[in-house]
C-alpha cells in the first residue's frame, strides 16, 4: 500500500470539505431543525409515543441515517467524478497507485465528511428531544458502516457517470426513495401488513431499524439481520469495485 | 546502458476498433531530449498514454528504466512525470495545494523547500497562494509542469507543451527544457512545429498513421537538409553528363534540358564558380539558374505523404 498516496488523496479531499466548511456544518443543523419543528413539534405533537419512545426522538436515528446516507453518496460520488469530469484524472491514472490506494482515500474521505455530518445532526437532535443510547458499540458500528458502504456505492456511482444528470440519477431516483420508505419516519410495523413484506425487500430498513435498535432498543428486524444487511451491502460495493478495479471500466481507455 | 525508455511493437486499437498504434518500436536513451513530431491524430498522445498508464497497450511491451508500465507499473511510473497536452486542472485549488498534491500522490515525502525551488524556476513562487482559475494560460501551463516535476521524475513526457502558446512563452518553455536537460533528466515531447524540435531535440521522430515513420540524430537530419540543389537549363538538351564535368555531383533531369548540381552549403567553398568556368569551356550553354533547399518540413511532408498516399491506395 503506498499510504503517502492515499494520504495526499484524503488530505486533498478533506481541504475541499474545510473550506466550505460553514455550508458543510450549517446546511445539516438548519435541515435537521426543519425537521423537528414539522415532525417532532407540528406533526409530532399529534402522535402519541412510538412503542414508548416519543414520536420526536423516535425520528432521530432515521434523520440521522438519511443524512449520512445521501452525505456519503453525493461526496463520493462527486469526489471521483470531478477529476473525470475536469480531466485531472490523468493524474492519478499516471501515478504509480492501485486502484485500492485511489478508493482508500476518496471513500475514506467520503466516509469521514458523512461521519461529521451524522454527528452534527446528532448533537443538534439532543437540543430538541432527550436521546438516550442503550448500545453505544452498536450505534457507532451501524454508523460507520453505513458511512462506509454509502461512500463505497457513490464511489462506483461516481465512477459509472458519464454526465452531471446520471451523477443526480441514482441518489434521486433510488436512494431518497429507498431511505423515505426504510422507516426513517415510522415504524415499519404501522404499515399496512403486505407493504410491511414489501418493506422488506428494501435494504435500507435494515440499516435504520438496527441504528434504531442501538439507540431504545427497538428494532422493526432481528439486529443481527440488520447487522448482516449491512455487511453484505459493503461487501457488495467492495466486490464491485474489485471488479472494476480489475477491468479498469470507465476509467482507462 | 539499457535505454531509458524502450517501447517494442506496441500496438494500441480503442473499443471501437480505431487502431491508433500500428507497431511502434523505439528506444528512447537516458539524457536525452526526443522529439515526437506528426500530424494531429498521428497517434502521438496514445503513445504517450499508454507509456504513462493512462491507456492500456493492446500488445507489445513498454519499459520505462527496466520496468515493464503494466507488471511493474509503480516502478515504472515512480519515473515518470507527464505534461498533458490538454489544461487539466482544478480550477478551484491553489497553486502550491496542488503542486503539493502531485508530489504525495507520487508517493513522496512533503519536501516544502524542493517545491519551493521548482515553483522558482517556473515563476510561480508570487502566485503560490492564487487560485488556478486567476492563472493566465501561460501560468496555467507552467503549474502543469511543476505538478509534472514535483515528484522528481527520471523521464519527462510533453504533450504538445508548446500549443497555442505565444512566442515568448514558447522560448522560455524552452529554456525550461535546456535546464531540465542540464539536470540529466530524459524529455520526450511531442510538437508539430517543426521550428521546435530543431531548436531543442537531439533526435527526432516523425510520426504518422500510428507508425514511426523515421527516428534520426537531428544533426544528420541537419546535415541533409544542408544540401542545397542548383539546377541549370540548358539551351540545347544533353544526352549525357560531358566527361569534362565528371568530378561534379551532376544529375541530368527533364530529358537533358536541365542539369542539377548537389552541393553542401556548409562546405567551404561550393564550386559553383568553378563549374561555370567548366561548362563554359566544355561548350555547355546556360539558359537558366535556380536554387532550392530541403527543409525539415519538406521531409516531414513527404514522409506523411507518403505515407498516408500508400494508404488511401491500399
Amino acid at each position: 500500500m503506498n499510504w503517502m498516496a492515499v494520504g495526499a488523496i484524503y488530505r486533498f479531499e478533506m481541504a475541499r470539505f474545510f473550506r466550505t466548511i460553514v455550508q458543510s456544518f450549517v446546511a445539516p443543523v438548519i435541515t435537521t431543525s426543519l425537521y423537528f419543528v414539522v415532525f417532532g413539534a407540528a406533526i409530532g405533537s399529534r402522535i402519541d409515543e412510538v412503542e414508548g419512545v416519543s414520536y420526536g426522538a423516535f425520528i432521530v436515528p432515521g434523520l440521522v441515517m438519511l443524512s449520512v446516507m445521501t452525505q456519503a453518496i453525493s461526496n463520493a460520488s462527486f469526489g471521483i467524478y470531478f477529476p473525470k469530469f475536469i480531466g485531472t484524472i490523468y493524474e492519478l491514472l499516471s501515478a504509480p497507485i492501485n486502484f485500492l490506494e485511489i478508493v482508500t482515500g476518496y471513500v475514506g474521505a467520503a466516509a469521514t465528511k458523512a461521519l461529521f455530518i451524522g454527528v452534527v445532526i446528532l448533537v443538534t437532535a439532543s437540543m430538541f428531544v432527550p436521546l438516550r443510547v442503550e448500545h453505544p458499540v452498536a450505534m457507532v458500528a451501524f454508523l460507520m458502516l453505513t458511512c462506509l458502504s454509502f461512500a463505497l456505492m457513490g464511489f462506483i456511482i461516481g465512477i459509472w457517470a458519464s454526465n452531471f444528470e446520471q451523477l443526480q440519477l441514482v441518489p434521486l431516483l433510488v436512494v431518497t426513495p429507498l431511505i423515505f420508505l426504510g422507516g426513517a419516519f415510522y415504524s415499519i410495523s404501522m404499515l399496512p401488513e403486505f407493504w410491511q413484506k414489501v418493506a422488506l425487500l428494501n435494504p435500507v430498513v435494515y440499516l435504520i431499524s438496527g441504528f434504531r435498535w442501538a439507540f431504545y432498543g427497538l428494532a422493526d428486524v432481528p439486529v443481527l439481520v440488520s447487522l448482516l444487511a449491512i455487511a453484505g451491502f459493503t461487501a457488495l460495493c467492495l466486490a464491485a469495485i474489485w471488479r472494476i478495479f480489475q477491468t479498469g471500466w470507465r476509467l482507462r481507455a | 546502458m539499457a535505454p531509458m525508455v524502450e517501447i517494442r511493437d506496441a500496438r494500441k486499437v480503442y473499443d471501437g476498433g480505431f487502431e491508433a498504434l500500428k507497431g511502434v518500436t523505439l528506444d528512447i536513451e537516458d539524457g536525452e531530449i526526443l522529439a515526437l513530431l506528426g500530424p494531429n491524430g498521428a497517434g502521438k498522445t496514445t503513445l504517450i498514454s499508454c507509456i504513462c498508464g493512462i491507456a492500456l497497450p493492446s500488445s507489445g511491451a513498454i519499459r520505462v528504466g527496466g520496468n515493464d508500465v503494466v507488471t511493474e507499473y509503480r516502478a515504472a511510473r515512480d519515473l515518470i512525470g507527464l505534461v498533458p497536452q490538454e489544461v487539466n486542472l482544478e480550477p478551484f485549488e491553489t497553486v502550491w495545494s496542488t503542486v503539493r498534491f502531485t508530489r504525495g500522490v507520487f508517493g513522496k515525502r512533503r519536501d516544502d523547500a524542493l517545491l519551493e525551488d521548482l515553483l522558482k524556476q517556473l515563476s510561480l513562487w508570487d502566485k503560490r497562494n492564487a487560485k488556478i482559475k486567476e492563472l493566465s494560460g501561460g501560468m496555467k501551463r507552467r503549474v502543469l509542469i511543476a505538478k509534472a516535476l514535483s515528484h522528481e521524475p527520471k523521464v519527462l513526457f510533453l504533450d504538445e507543451p508548446t500549443a497555442g502558446v505565444d512566442v515568448e512563452l514558447r522560448r522560455d518553455m524552452w529554456r525550461i527544457v535546456d535546464g531540465l536537460r542540464a539536470s540529466g533528466v530524459t524529455i520526450i515531447l511531442t510538437t508539430h512545429y517543426i521550428e521546435e524540435a530543431e531548436a531543442i531535440a537531439d533526435r527526432i521522430g516523425v510520426i504518422s498513421g500510428g507508425q514511426l515513420l523515421l527516428v534520426e540524430e537531428k544533426a544528420a537530419l541537419m546535415t541533409r537538409l544542408g544540401r542545397k540543389e542548383l539546377r541549370i537549363d540548358l539551351q540545347e538538351p544533353l544526352g549525357a553528363v560531358p566527361d569534362a564535368l565528371a568530378e561534379f555531383d551532376l544529375a541530368l533531369a527533364d530529358d537533358g534540358h536541365t542539369l542539377v548540381y548537389s552541393y553542401d552549403t556548409g562546405a567551404e567553398r561550393t564550386g559553383i564558380a568553378r563549374l561555370m568556368t567548366e561548362m563554359n569551356a566544355a561548350g555547355v550553354i546556360l539558359k537558366d539558374l535556380r536554387t532550392s533547399q530541403n527543409t525539415l518540413e519538406d521531409i516531414f511532408v513527404n514522409l506523411v505523404h507518403d505515407d498516408s498516399t500508400e494508404e488511401t491506395g491500399a
